[in-house]
């Protein structure tokens, strides 16, 4: 069965980038989002299985998003995908509740990788 | 800046390009912009440093550059709008990258794009300057830290 995914990122290309994952048979994207605010929203109408957040991002960021979303399903798998690259803010955002946490930038198989991590666990 | 800084700004930037495994790419000499100085192209990415430094990171391309550059990542739209939110995300992902250097509290801005304004070191100050050069076009990072 396919996992539904949700794309949290205030960058176009990014979602664009992280959508057309080629070869892509474990995950159908649900949403595709640009902050952290309408990830909540996005959240509660596809309930998706992963998410991929970036965490600055305006409105909401997605280290609060990550929390957020948590409240509404602590089931949720979420990896944080960031430019952000110092150990601390890795660190923050595993204490928020995020399975994985990717640099920025990824190739495709690196982000495929980290899906396939944050879903095996 | 220090020594160490500039390096770490350097290193950012290749390996953020060296990253596209695009044999085109190639990261030039860094060089000190002086006062009076100028560098730019159509549009500039930049982002805003705060916290334990000050200052800014920008990048500037030519548009022809981001076209191209959107259609050889498989990108379809190649729109003002994208060019825009590529070169923001540059921007961006280079001056995040700078924390694994300077740490979590060099605090970076959401990005800001301009168009047809040139980058020059603010009064007194001075800026260093990232050559990088994609197939015919050229670009360039530039970094200014109080």
């Amino acid at each position: 069965m396919m996992l539904k995914l949700m794309i949290v990122d205030d960058s176009n290309v990014i979602r664009r980038k992280i959508e057309r994952l080629h070869g892509n048979s474990l995950f159908k994207v649900v949403a595709s989002v640009g902050d952290g605010a309408e990830a909540l929203a996005a959240c509660r109408e596809h309930r998706p299985d992963v998410v991929t957040m970036d965490i600055t991002m305006p409105n909401l960021d997605g280290l609060e998003a990550t929390e957020k979303l948590l409240a509404i399903d602590s089931e949720l798998r979420i990896l944080i995908v960031s430019a952000l690259s110092d150990r601390d803010t890795a660190l923050r955002a595993l204490e928020c509740g995020a399975r994985g946490f990717l640099c920025k930038p990824f190739s495709e198989e690196h982000i495929k990788n980290a899906l396939e991590e944050v879903i095996a666990e | 800046m220090e020594d160490n800084q500039i390096k770490s700004f350097v290193d950012s930037v290749v390996n953020y390009f060296g990253h596209l495994r695009d044999k085109d790419v190639s990261v030039g000499t860094p060089f000190l912009m002086k006062q009076g100085e100028k560098v730019g192209y159509e549009l500039s990415g930049r982002i805003g440093i705060s916290g334990t430094r000050t200052g800014w990171v920008r990048y500037t391309a030519p548009r022809v550059m981001l076209r191209h550059w959107l259609l050889s990542m498989g990108e379809t739209n190649t729109s003002g709008a994208y060019m825009r939110d590529v070169i923001g995300e540059v921007a961006n992902t280079i001056s995040g990258n700078l924390r694994r250097a300077f740490g979590s509290k060099f605090l970076i801005s959401l990005p800001e794009v301009t168009e047809g304004d040139s980058v020059s070191p603010p009064a007194g100050e001075r800026c260093y300057v990232v050559p990088v050069y994609w197939r015919q076009y050229q670009s360039a990072m530039v970094i200014y830290l109080h």
